[in-house]
């Protein structure tokens, strides 16, 4: 594989610090075109933020983003979504009063280009626009399998379907890059395997690149192609699940091991 | 029918009929306490502003003539030409637009992710600079507002009413001003646009995203800073309709400003939360105290108009602190 050009990130000695605290330690890992990635680690080992610099909650004070080829300008988490990075949360962050339909259409938000002024008259296009986004959202609602909670307000669904839900307002975005914060964090077992199924359907079917934070060990050495591993802020491992099960300082971050 | 009742019937249709006027002020709230979580208190002011700015620009009259005049000596005080209401208004909407970017970039845009009393507190003070502010620009006269809404009792409902009383009864038919029947008619319409535009748009939907979670509404692409300039266009809009209103029934005047505290029991009772709470609760509030003055005002004296708002929203504050259509707050513990 010729690495260079399919590399659709490229995250160079990232370091991010809150105050006094270092959260992101020199970090660099890459991802790249069409794979799964994952970023495991213990709790409070840096994952998610290193997620949100990606996405650009947190601008690291150190370090560089490449994406597509390019340097990255520091960005408003809204003009990345812009660029095709879409994400869901570890805690669900989903418009509580709006039904999972309009939750969806949100996602189609950087597709929807009409006037302020066409949309209050329902016209010049707006209403075209309307539909055939309407039609892209229907498909994933298909493909979720979530027909049947369409016109339910997303407050009052069940923990596991809030998170589906989520799965497809970042889908609906039809993302270059799908950011997923613990996708299956509280899920039971046969919600995970759900979960983990629409994860590689959306990788093959669609060709989409994901970067997903897991805490369920066997389901991220099932689906991930690589995965890197982050402790106290610092990068441990990277490779494939294979390399990265062997890795003695891995072993150590998860088993515990005495210092002295 | 006797008299009586139908002077009753009369009272409340007269105060369903000033609670319309009063929804329109609390429209203005609800739609930026939803998207921002802010108290606007500046609403009032939005009102009294946009509406000297109607009649300014109408009129042809010269901005900041006082300032003018005291800085260079001379006397102008309006321009050779007038304008026709239309052009005024849309005038005026693109000076409220141009508000509302200004109140973005110089106020809101510094104040993120502080306290609500944090950006309450820049909201009164925004009241106070803007009626000063309004003052200086078109002066502090009071002035009559006229944008051919047609005014003055109905006859026809006059003589439409005239034969329901019983005969021999002293009755001369129920009065309804047009004024007020054109701002209900305003008020539906606008509350229907805004409902349907909020359904079913991108800006609407955006509007509720924003209103429900800031970081989810910015990871789909939404710009908190464009909403905050949509929605307070919107309700500089919706101010300028308010004060249309109030401005050709009781002139445009300072104490505008003050019609503010009137939306307040409004809210309490529908909810900040909610726009068909606004138009309900203006009318409970309007067709209850007029009620009220009716009825008690004779037992125990007048001016129970001043208080009478307050204590039914208290009343209700009691027991539904949400409001009528506000949204149930449950906190999981």
């Amino acid at each position: 594989m010729n690495q260079n050009s399919d590399k659709m990130m490229d995250i160079k000695n990232i370091v991010l610090r809150f105050g006094g605290v270092v959260a992101i330690q020199n970090i660099s890992f890459d991802i790249f075109k069409g794979e799964i990635r994952a970023i495991i680690g213990p709790n409070g080992a840096g994952k998610s933020s290193m997620l949100n610099v990606i996405n650009g909650f947190y601008h690291p004070q150190e370090g560089e983003v490449w994406f597509r080829g390019q340097k990255r300008k520091s960005m408003k988490p809204y003009q990345i979504a812009h660029q095709g990075i879409a994400r869901t949360f570890q805690n669900i962050a989903l418009f509580k009063g709006m039904t999972a339909l309009d939750n969806i259409m949100t996602g189609r938000f950087t597709h929807m280009k009409k006037s302020i002024f066409s949309q209050m008259i329902w016209e010049g296009g707006a209403s075209k626009e309307e539909y055939e986004n309407r039609e892209v959202v229907e498909k994933v609602i298909d493909f979720l399998e979530i027909q049947h909670i369409r016109k339910t307000p997303v407050g009052a669904l069940p923990y596991g379907l809030q998170k589906r839900v989520e799965l497809g307002r970042a889908l609906a975005a039809e993302p270059e890059l799908l950011l997923l914060d613990e996708p299956m964090a509280g899920m039971n077992v046969e919600e995970k395997e759900d979960m983990s199924r629409y994860i590689l359907d959306v990788n093959n079917e669609f060709g989409t690149t994901v970067a997903l934070i897991e805490h369920d060990m066997g389901v991220v050495m099932d689906i991930s192609d690589r995965v890197v591993v982050m402790d106290y802020g610092k990068k441990i491992g990277d490779g494939t699940p294979d390399e990265v099960r062997n890795n003695q300082s891995v072993i150590d971050a998860y088993l515990g091991v005495s210092e002295h | 029918m006797s008299a009586e009742f139908l002077y009753t019937i009369e009272v409340i249709l007269n105060g369903l009929m000033a609670g319309v006027l009063y929804s329109l002020v609390a429209l203005g709230f609800v739609l930026i306490f939803k998207a921002s979580g802010i108290f606007n208190y500046a609403q009032g002011v939005m009102a009294l502003f946009a509406a000297l700015t109607l009649v300014g620009l109408q009129e042809g009259r010269v901005p900041f003539a006082h300032l003018i005049n005291a800085v260079f000596g001379t006397k102008v005080h309006h321009f050779d030409w007038t304008l026709p209401a239309i052009a005024a208004i849309i005038f005026t909407i693109l000076v409220m637009v141009l508000f509302a970017i200004l109140v973005e970039k110089l106020i809101l845009k510094h104040l993120v992710n502080q306290e609500p009393i944090i950006l309450f507190m820049a909201t009164i003070g925004l009241a106070y600079f803007m009626e000063g502010f309004g003052d200086l620009m078109w002066g502090s006269d009071v002035k009559t507002l006229n944008v051919g809404i047609p005014q003055g009792g109905s006859l026809w409902f006059e003589d439409f009413t005239i034969g329901w009383a019983a005969e021999g009864e002293k009755f001369y038919g129920m009065y309804v001003d047009l004024l007020d029947v054109w701002a209900a008619i305003i008020a539906v319409s606008l509350v229907l646009f805004l409902t349907i535009f909020s359904q079913y748009t991108k800006s609407g939907r955006a509007l509720r995203a924003v209103a429900d979670d800031h970081q989810a509404a910015l990871s789909v692409g939404i710009s908190l800073r464009v909403i905050w300039v949509l929605v307070w266009s919107i309700s500089g809009f919706v101010a300028l309709v308010a004060g249309m209103m109030w401005g050709a029934k009781s002139g445009v005047q300072f104490s505008l400003s003050l019609i503010a505290l009137k939306a307040l029991p409004v809210l309490m009772l529908g909810g900040f939360t909610s726009i068909p709470g606004a138009i309900i609760g203006g009318l409970i509030i309007g067709a209850g105290e007029k009620l009220f003055e009716f009825f008690m005002a004779p037992i125990i004296g007048g001016a129970t108009e001043n208080w009478f708002a307050y204590v039914l929203a208290l009343l209700f504050l009691v027991f539904r602190p949400q409001g009528l259509f506000g949204e149930k707050i449950i906190e999981r513990v």
